[in-house]
């Protein structure tokens, strides 16, 4: 997941360059896509059809290969954006801010997913959609937490003074992700251990409905990727604008004061040729 | 166990609705932003 400006010549585009995409889409994301949507018609099949019902939860285990996968997604997420605001804080790189944000939204949407998901499970198998559990009250508060970072992210103020706030928020996701998976083991709790590696290496569940959870870890880890590189796309993008309308609002601001030269020529960042104040890159 | 299937239905349902509509938002907007960005801007490699 890349952004680069091809090579310009005084910041217009070079002949040899590839013509610009109308979207944020690319050949990766097209191979990606595509495999996401066949990884989807798998899934519902092993799910659905091909693997058995639970002996104790019935045909209720199925909602197990979307639920799993998308809680151990949106952690990822969780730790995609607190590696990103810490290499933000430290480093001040813009990439690694745009993964935060980007990582942080689709976090919430996995977030959500797997609150919805569970409280479906929990009407059949525990008589009730939600109770102040342990594991259902942290991960609720995880998903609080993501939608603080996205709002504060959000807030109308400076690139670098929102994007620093938001890392602070953002640094606290990881050590919240290691209290809603350790939540099961430090108090009693109606959620059940988890069903992956609770004991060792060893599953609690074998077979067919091993396999259908593994290809449900695959197919979300995949539409995961492709989400984070068309969301990074939208931000960068965000961005893009955000600078050229600072940039139009300053030559603005520089034209009513009489902004030109002892030679006469207009002056600013919407002078041909000069710098963008975010990039320091010619324009065209 | 017929009277879980409900439940089931709607869990799926939820999710495939949830990232088909977020995924839609986000490409549709990624063409309406890509149009507002000069294109020596916007090359994904």
């Amino acid at each position: 997941m890349t952004t680069q400006i091809a090579s310009t010549d005084e910041g217009r585009p070079s002949a040899s360059a590839p013509e610009a995409p109308t979207s944020t889409g690319s050949r990766t994301t097209r191979v990606l896509g595509l495999a996401t949507l066949v990884g989807f018609a798998l899934l519902v099949l092993f799910s659905f059809v091909l693997s058995p019902a639970d002996d104790n939860q019935g045909d209720a285990v199925r909602i197990m290969y979307i639920h799993v996968p998308s809680a151990t997604l949106a952690y990822t997420g969780c730790f995609l954006t607190t590696l990103g605001s810490i290499l933000y804080l430290w480093k001040r790189s813009q990439w690694w801010e745009l993964v935060a944000y980007a990582s942080a939204e689709i976090a919430a949407l996995f977030t959500a997913v797997t609150l919805a998901t569970g409280m479906l499970w929990g009407r059949p198998t525990w008589g009730v959609y939600w109770v102040w559990d342990a594991r259902l009250t942290t991960t609720a508060m995880l998903e609080l937490l993501l939608l603080g970072y996205l709002a504060v992210r959000r807030l109308p103020a400076e690139y670098s003074v929102r994007a620093k706030r938001a890392a602070v928020i953002g640094l606290l996701l990881v050590p919240n992700v290691i209290i809603v998976r350790q939540s099961v083991q430090w108090w009693r709790t109606l959620h059940q251990k988890p069903t992956l590696f609770s004991d060792g290496l060893d599953s609690n569940i074998e077979g067919l409905m091993l396999f259908s959870l593994f290809l449900g870890f695959v197919v979300l880890g995949l539409f995961f990727v492709w989400l984070l590189i068309h969301r990074f796309r939208v931000a960068w993008l965000e961005e893009q604008i955000a600078d050229t309308g600072l940039d139009a609002a300053i030559a603005e601001r520089r034209a009513e004061a009489g902004g030109v030269d002892a030679a006469g020529r207009a002056t600013g960042p919407s002078a041909p040729g000069a710098p963008t104040l975010a990039t320091g890159e010619a324009q065209p | 166990m017929t009277g879980t299937w409900p439940y089931v239905i709607a869990a799926w349902l939820i999710v495939l609705g949830a990232f088909l509509g977020y995924a839609v938002v986000t490409i549709l907007r990624g063409r309406s932003l890509s149009r507002q960005v000069p294109p020596e801007r916007r090359r994904w490699s």
